[in-house]
């Protein structure tokens, strides 16, 4: 739970953000947080409310927007994924996701270094913002950290084949064979990642990725990454998937993987892939504002950032 | 049956037909990959330490504990033996299995004592326990080595670092999860 001095630097965080976006020609956003279906994904389970789910990303609306002609969006909303819970997960979180149409991961990546650039200088004097190098944007030295991380772009770029070849026992096919990606990934190669200055975790094989865009040359990779800062994960961005049956077929394998883990089964989302057909070449990223704060402020656990966690309502 | 997804810090569950404790938990998760939840969970008869990564869908027995409070009865030969007031069964308990907790055991008292399958493992003190001073050294006026405790010997043999105007047969407090004196006890 926050004080009435951390309240102040949350609404001034999410001011900034704001700003960043509307001052780079993107259009702010609201869609329905409580939706008759969702995206498949095998590994996110969801909340529901009556007979409808409570959104775990607002993937599904943002990118139906993008295939009606915007071409920059962001939106602040609240999430929900059910039993996500520990030091850097609550049910319910804040999620930041943007997209551009004609851009591709690798412009995602350029605007997470100067969205954080942004954020240093905007936030750098507040009271609360231990973690930044007061007015400098040289700096971030987040909970239990001994250093201080470097900001200054470019940050680093580090393949998900080279980073289980570095930090992991076994490879990433070894891995993938033998079905302990996560497992490897998590007590491994996460902890390693994003130490000195941020890096960018990219391009997945294509089963951990199931909207992205196969990567031109290497059709067994997407065009993936994910953001670590200190060892947390803090955004997952990628270029679209915009072939629709290609998107139906993946579709179907999470489907299948839902199905087989037990799960109700789910319709295929027809609406959003005749949408689809209407959109060009994409990129869209979901950036967890909560872990961000979190880092800002130097604070070890993500219930510390929240107006009130779970444990403050009961 | 417990799932992962009920794994919390001191949750007792059954492995390979062994009580284990959770003694450290963390949940994770990767961006579009599945829940893990790691566990740090110490065997509850042999004190080995485990440390295990499980899935959502993975499972687990509970174990077959119960609490019963019982007396302490009396020590001979490093075996202690206890009673159920209830019914007046005796059961015995090895030196070994109670660890530091024979510093604080003074005959009758009464504690809650773990069964694993009608097995006996552990048992659980009251956190503080007054205990009689049986030897303490007079202090020394005009000590100057600057020390500010003395070593004392309580009725059960334990011998702990008191301040220095705790006398024989005073009674005093001890927390029985660190060893350490609280108070002394006005009679």
């Amino acid at each position: 739970m926050l004080d009435v001095q951390g309240l102040r630097l949350r609404a001034a965080f999410f001011h900034s953000l704001r700003s960043f976006f509307i001052t780079r020609q993107f259009l702010e956003v609201d869609t329905p947080i409580r939706q008759p279906l969702l995206l498949p994904e095998a590994n996110i389970q969801p909340l529901t409310s009556e007979d409808a789910f409570l959104q775990a990303s607002p993937e599904l609306c943002m990118k139906r927007l993008l295939a009606l002609g915007c071409d920059r969006i962001f939106q602040i909303c609240n999430c929900f994924r059910k039993g996500e819970r520990g030091r850097l997960h609550l049910e319910e979180f804040t999620m930041l996701e943007w997209y551009r149409a004609g851009a591709d991961y690798e412009d995602l990546m350029d605007d997470c270094e100067q969205l954080l650039g942004f954020l240093l200088v905007e936030l750098g004097g507040m009271a609360g913002c231990g973690a930044l190098r007061k007015g400098s944007r040289d700096g971030l030295r987040p909970y239990g950290c001994d250093q201080i991380i470097a900001m200054q772009p470019p940050w680093d770029r580090l393949s998900v084949e080279a980073a289980f070849a570095r930090f992991s026992p076994v490879s990433l096919e070894q891995a993938l064979a033998s079905g302990s990606f996560d497992e490897l990934l998590v007590q491994y190669v996460e902890p390693s990642l994003g130490l000195e200055r941020p890096l960018f975790l990219h391009d997945y094989p294509v089963a951990l990725g199931s909207l992205a865009r196969r990567k031109d040359g290497a059709p067994h990779l997407v065009e993936r990454f994910e953001l670590y800062i200190n060892g947390m994960e803090l955004a997952n961005g990628f270029s679209e998937l915009t072939d629709v049956d290609e998107q139906r077929q993946r579709f179907a394998e999470e489907l299948r993987l839902m199905e087989e883990g037990g799960r109700k089964p789910l319709p295929m989302p027809e609406r959003f892939l005749e949408d689809l057909a209407h959109l060009q070449q994409a990129a869209g990223i979901a950036l967890g504002v909560d872990r961000l704060l979190m880092l800002l402020m130097g604070r070890r656990c993500i219930d510390e950032v929240v107006s009130f966690a779970p444990d403050d309502l009961a | 049956m417990y799932t992962a997804a009920d794994l919390r810090k001191g949750l007792k569950v059954q492995i390979d037909g062994a009580p284990f404790i959770v003694i450290d938990f963390e949940f994770s998760k990767p961006g579009k990959g599945q829940a893990l939840y790691r566990c740090k969970m110490r065997n509850m008869i042999s004190g080995n330490q485990l440390v295990q990564t499980y899935r959502s869908n993975d499972k687990f027995e509970k174990p077959e504990l119960e609490e019963r409070k019982m007396q302490y009865l009396y020590c001979q030969d490093d075996e202690y033996h206890f009673m159920d007031n209830q019914n007046f069964e005796q059961i015995v308990i090895d030196k070994e299995h109670l660890g530091d907790n024979v510093n604080y055991m003074i005959d009758n008292m009464e504690m809650e004592v773990l069964f694993f399958q009608d097995r006996p493992i552990d048992v659980s003190m009251p956190m503080f326990v007054n205990l009689l001073v049986i030897r303490a050294d007079p202090w020394a006026k005009g000590d100057t080595s600057g020390s500010d405790s003395k070593p004392v010997t309580v009725e059960t043999g334990y011998v702990l670092q008191v301040p220095p105007f705790v006398e024989e047969n005073d009674r005093i407090q001890i927390d029985t999860r660190t060893g350490a004196y609280v108070t002394r006890v006005k009679e």
